[in-house]
């Protein structure tokens, strides 16, 4: 017995898992280099920067499994992106407007004006 | 014997650990921070603030693992995801900046406290496999909330619509924050308001939230990204063990009950909560 799920939950679907599969490769890959010391550390020498800032320092080990974690990060703002299409065609209007009220939601928090810290 | 120079040791238990977090996670709902955060701050020589960081990545990749074996299997529904995922993204936010404002000694202490909370939701919590909904509300007919999924234990396709949509979404508003502030995923209080207040099947509750978490935690790791909270050496071995877990947990949750996870992880976290507020 197959339950017929929406397309948009399929295409969400299909984004989050080759998204998950890459980003397990490339984790791990870059986690190897990092621990091996292949790239130099970063964190041993200095404070971690606030905001983007660290994207500079991905040359460093430490800040290139940074940037993979952030790939993952993006993801469900791809799966929405990638969904809100499909919602206009089926003129799916309160959807719509949620999908890119959340799109909107989750770029403020990755704008990184929103810092705090102690 | 400095414990700190078998570094290796850390990563690799860390790893072992969230891999086996990662499958019980699944099958409770849950992201896994819950247990994650008292465990690994407790027992492993790191500090607070990047043990947080860490149980973030593993409540959010945890849960994007298991996102498309849920969602292709119908266990978990977008519909009824999306409204309630941007009203708590949008509250973790405030938490998470409240939880990062606040000093490391009082932030422990509210886990604490938060922790022997959230038990004492998981264990008088009452459960319903399969709930009764005689008439779904208005806004859950206008958002068009119902579904039907293959319960494979008995092999029979089940149909399910809720209500008390409107209350659910307040309720929404509260556990965005607490998930934000103490980086502890949300799937303790998902679970059982999706369930209990809701009425959706236990097994969509638990995969929705489970797949809730993918969104809401998103805007939290953002947050902490840029906060400077977030340790490769401990996040990476943790993310990689929880998403390997959450690909098995999937399978297994699609033949078994979720319920009885849900008290061994409420009786494994009491024990984390006494020890913190202590």
């Amino acid at each position: 017995m197959k339950v017929e799920v929406p397309k948009e939950q399929l295409v969400y679907a299909r984004i989050l898992w080759y998204g998950s599969i890459v980003s397990i490769v490339a984790i791990t890959a870059a986690y190897i280099v990092y621990i091996t010391g292949i790239l130099p550390h970063y964190i041993e020498l200095t404070n971690t920067p606030i905001g983007w800032e660290w994207l500079r320092l991905v040359m460093y080990g430490d800040f290139l499994n940074l940037l993979l974690l952030t790939f993952l990060s993006f993801l469900t703002i791809v799966c929405y992106l990638a969904i809100i299409p499909l919602l206009v065609a089926k003129k799916d209007f309160i959807y719509f407007v949620i999908a890119l009220v959340e799109v909107l939601v989750l770029l403020l928090a990755a704008s990184g004006l929103i810092v705090a810290g102690h | 014997m400095d414990l700190t120079a078998l570094w290796w040791f850390w990563i690799l238990l860390l790893f072992i650990f969230t891999f086996l977090l990662g499958i019980l996670a699944v099958m409770a709902g849950v992201g896994g921070g819950v247990l994650f955060t008292p465990i690994v701050g407790s027992f492993f020589p790191f500090h607070l603030d990047f043990v947080r960081g860490a149980g973030l990545f593993v409540a959010l990749t945890g849960s994007l693992a298991a996102g498309p074996g849920l969602l292709r299997r119908g266990l978990a529904n977008l519909r009824l995801a999306m409204p309630m995922a941007l009203i708590a993204s949008t509250s973790s936010i405030a938490g998470a900046l409240v939880g990062l404002a606040m000093s490391t000694n009082i932030v422990q202490v509210f886990l604490g406290l938060a922790i022997i909370f959230i038990v004492f939701v998981m264990l008088r919590a009452k459960k319903a496999e399969f709930s009764v909904v005689e008439k779904p509300d208005k806004l859950s007919q206008v958002l068009k909330i119902s579904g039907l999924y293959y319960e494979e234990s008995s092999n029979e396709l089940v149909e399910w619509k809720v209500h008390r949509t409107w209350q659910t979404m307040i309720l929404f508003v509260l556990i965005g924050f607490i998930a934000g502030m103490f980086v502890l995923g949300a799937g303790w209080a998902n679970v059982p308001v999706l369930n209990l207040v809701m009425g959706t099947p236990l097994k969509i509750a638990a995969g929705t939230s489970k797949f809730l978490l993918s969104i809401t935690d998103t805007s939290a790791a953002f947050v902490y990204l840029t906060s400077g909270s977030v340790l490769a050496l401990i996040t990476i071995p943790s993310v990689l063990g929880i998403m390997l877990g959450s690909f098995i947990g999937v399978r297994l949750l699609a033949n078994s009950s979720a319920l009885c996870w849900c008290e061994e992880l409420a009786k494994r976290a009491w024990d984390m909560g006494v020890k913190y507020e202590s």
